[in-house]
C-alpha cells in the first residue's frame, strides 16, 4: 500500500483502436477517502478510462497508477485492492446470490469463513437476504446491480470502480443505490464514478470531471463548475409579443436574452435581492403585467450542455 | 463493516489449483442446474447406441469378423463420438464466459485467467463421464457383452478421459473464436461429425475408397477408437494403444496453451 496522498493517478493517458482515439492525454488523481465523477456522454471514453484503471484494458501513452501500483508493471496487484462493477451486470446467472458472493471472495483470496460471513452482511446490508438462495438469473434489475456492487465489496477493496451503476434503473432503485454509495463513502472508501447523469455526480461526488470526445473539457467541484456558467437567471414569461417588446424596451439591459415563441425573457441577475427588485419596479412602472416568474440557478446541465453542444451524434467506437 | 476479513498467503501453484477448483464447482453447478442440457446427458447416447445398433446391425455384421455382434463392434465407436460431440457444451460454456460479463469480473480478480478454462473442461470430463457410463449400462441392457478383465477396463476409463479432457481443450478454443453460440454449434458440428465418421468409429475401414480410407485410418479418432474396440473385443492392441495415448497428449501440447493464450487476449 502506498503513503501517497492519492489512490489514483493518471498522467497524460491515451488509447487508440487504429484510427479512432478514445482518450488522448488525460490527467487526474483522486485522494484517497474521496469520489471522483467522469460526467460525459456516450461515447466520451469514460467507460474506457475504467477499463484501464481496472487492469481489463492495455493503453497506448501516459501513466497509470492505482493504490501506489503501477497499471503496467503490477497489474495483478491493483486487481486485489479494487471493486469494480461494469455497466453490464458481471454475477453469475446460475448460481445463488450468496453462491456468487462467496465465489468471488474465494477469488479474492479471502478464507472460507471470512467469504460466508462477509456475504452474510453483504446480503443484509444489501436487502437482498429474502432473494440470498434464488439464482440471480431470477433477479429484477436493481436487485442485480445491487448483488452486483456487493460482490465488488465481499473483500472491502479500498477503491471501488463504478460504472453507471444506476443507469436503467428505475427512481426508487437509483435511490436505493445512491444510499449505499453514501454509506460507502462515509467508511473511506475512494471512488470513481462514471455517468451520464449530471444529478448523479452533483449529489454524490467530490470531483467531478467532464470528458467529452476523449478529452477533459472542464473540472472541478460541483459549485465551480456551475459557478463558470455564471450567474443566476431570472424569467419572464409575458401575455403577448406586444408586452414582450415593450418589457424589453423598459428594462433596458443588453445582456437580456429572448424567446419570441414562448414570449419569454431571460435576465441575467448578479445580486439577486436588489436585481429582481429593479427588474419588476421597471415592469410595474410601465403596467406590464407579467404572466409567470422564475429564478433560474444554474445547473450542472448548463455546464453539460455548453461544453458537449457541438456534439449531438453518437460516435462510432466503443465507449 | 463488522465481519474482520482474513486472507491467505499462498504460493503461486496453490493459488492456480484452489482457483481450478472453486471454477470446477461453477461449471459443475451449471450443468446441474441446466435441468434440459441434463437430459440431453442421459438420453442422446442411448438414442445414438439402440438406433446404430438397430439400422447399422443388420448390414454391417457381414463385413465384421467372424463371431464379432455389431453391438460389441459399435460401443468403442459410439462411445468416442458421444465423447467428441459432448465436448460442445465446454465450447458454449466457454462462448458464453466471453459473451457475458462475467469474464470482466473474472479479469478484475487478483485470480488466474487459466482457471476459467480449467473449470469448464474438467466439469465436462464429469459430464462425458456420465454419458459413457449411462452408454454402457443401456448396451448391456441390450446385449453387449465383453471379455475385457478389470484392468482392461481400467485402461480403457484411461484412454477415454485423456481423449475427453484432450477435445475439450480443443473445443475451447472453439468456444474462443466463436463468435455466437450458434456459430459454436455449427463449427463443432463441422469438425466432429467429419472426423467421428471417416474413421472405424462406426464401419470397418475396408470398403472405404483409397483416399478416404488412408484418412480415416492415420486420424486420431480411429486410434481412440480402436484402442478401446481392442481391450473391449480382446484381440490384440498393436499400436493403438500408444497412439491413442499420443495423439491425446499431443493435441493438449497445443490446444492447452493456444485456447489459453486466445482467451486471454479476447475481450467481452
Amino acid at each position: 500500500m502506498s503513503s501517497s496522498e492519492y489512490a489514483i493517478e493518471v498522467k497524460n493517458l491515451a488509447k487508440s483502436y487504429k484510427d479512432n482515439k478514445v482518450l488522448q492525454g488525460i490527467d487526474f488523481r483522486v485522494k484517497r477517502g474521496t469520489m471522483l465523477a467522469l460526467l460525459g456522454p456516450n461515447g466520451a471514453g469514460k467507460t474506457t478510462i475504467v477499463r484501464i484503471l481496472s487492469t481489463l484494458l492495455t493503453f497506448d501513452k501516459g501513466s497509470v497508477t492505482v493504490e501506489g501500483y503501477d497499471a503496467k508493471r503490477n497489474p495483478e496487484k491493483i486487481r486485489s485492492v479494487i471493486g469494480l462493477t461494469s455497466q453490464s451486470a458481471t454475477v453469475d446467472e446460475m448460481l445463488t446470490g450468496r453462491e456468487n458472493l462467496i465465489m468471488m471472495g474465494r477469488l479474492y483470496r479471502l478464507t472460507k469463513t471470512s467469504a460466508r460471513e462477509r456475504a452474510n452482511e453483504l446480503l443484509v446490508d444489501f436487502s437482498l437476504v429474502n432473494a440470498a438462495d434464488r439464482p440471480a438469473k431470477t433477479y429484477s434489475g436493481g436487485m442485480r446491480r445491487r448483488l452486483d456492487l456487493a460482490v465488488s465489496l465481499i473483500a472491502a477493496p479500498p477503491i471501488i470502480f463504478l460504472d453507471e451503476p444506476t443507469t436503467g434503473l428505475d427512481p426508487r432503485s437509483r435511490i436505493a443505490m445512491w444510499d449505499i454509495i453514501r454509506k460507502l463513502m462515509k467508511d473511506g472508501t475512494t471512488i470513481l464514478l462514471t455517468t451520464q447523469y449530471l444529478e448523479e455526480a452533483d449529489q454524490l461526488a467530490d470531483n467531478i470531471i467532464l470528458i467529452d470526445d476523449g478529452k477533459i473539457a472542464a473540472e472541478g467541484t460541483a459549485k465551480e463548475l456551475k459557478s463558470k456558467m455564471g450567474n443566476d437567471k431570472l424569467e419572464l414569461v409575458f401575455k403577448n409579443e406586444q408586452d414582450l417588446i415593450s418589457a424589453k424596451s423598459a428594462l433596458k439591459n443588453k445582456n437580456i436574452s429572448e424567446d419570441k415563441s414562448q414570449f419569454m425573457l431571460t435576465v441575467p441577475v448578479s445580486n439577486t435581492n436588489k436585481d429582481v427588485k429593479a427588474t419588476l419596479d421597471a415592469l410595474n412602472e410601465e403596467g406590464i403585467a407579467i404572466e409567470a416568474l422564475a429564478l433560474h440557478k444554474p445547473t450542472l446541465d448548463d455546464v453539460f450542455l455548453s461544453i458537449t453542444s457541438k456534439q449531438d451524434l453518437p460516435k462510432k467506437g466503443k465507449n | 463493516m463488522s465481519v474482520k476479513l482474513e486472507f491467505k498467503q499462498q504460493p503461486v501453484i496453490i493459488q492456480v489449483l484452489s482457483d481450478s477448483l472453486i471454477m470446477v464447482k461453477r461449471s459443475s453447478t451449471h450443468i446441474l442446474r441446466n435441468t434440459d442440457q441434463l437430459l440431453g446427458t442421459f438420453f442422446q447416447p442411448i438414442m445414438f447406441l439402440v438406433l446404430f445398433a438397430a439400422v447399422f446391425g443388420g448390414a454391417i455384421s457381414t463385413a465384421l469378423p467372424e463371431g464379432v455382434s455389431y453391438l460389441n463392434f459399435l460401443m468403442a465407436g459410439i462411445i468416442v463420438q458421444t465423447v467428441a460431440f459432448g465436448s460442445t457444451t465446454t465450447a458454449i460454456a466457454v462462448c458464453n464466459d466471453l459473451k457475458n460479463g462475467i469474464i470482466d469480473r473474472f479479469r478484475s480478480l487478483p485470480m488466474s485467467n487459466l482457471a476459467v478454462l480449467i473449470g469448464h473442461v474438467v466439469s465436462d470430463l464429469f459430464r462425458n463421464s456420465i454419458s459413457t457410463i449411462v452408454m454402457l449400462v443401456a448396451g448391456l441392457v441390450i446385449g453387449f457383452r465383453s471379455s475385457a478383465s478389470f484392468l482392461d477396463w481400467l485402461a480403457i476409463a484411461g484412454i477415454l478421459l485423456l481423449f475427453t479432457f484432450a477435445f475439450s481443450w480443443l473445443a475451447a478454443i472453439v468456444g474462443v473464436i466463436a463468435k455466437s453460440v450458434e456459430a459454436v454449434q455449427w463449427l463443432t458440428f463441422v469438425i466432429v461429425f467429419p472426423l467421428t465418421f471417416a474413421s472405424s468409429a462406426f464401419v470397418p475401414t475396408e470398403g472405404m475408397t483409397p483416399i478416404l480410407k488412408a484418412f480415416a485410418e492415420n486420424q486420431p479418432i480411429t486410434q481412440i477408437v480402436e484402442a478401446v474396440r481392442a481391450l473391449i473385443l480382446g484381440t490384440p492392441i498393436g499400436n493403438y494403444g500408444w497412439l491413442a495415448v499420443a495423439w491425446s497428449l499431443g493435441i493438449l501440447f497445443v490446444a492447452v496453451p493456444v485456447s489459453y493464450y486466445l482467451f486471454s487476449r479476447k475481450s467481452a
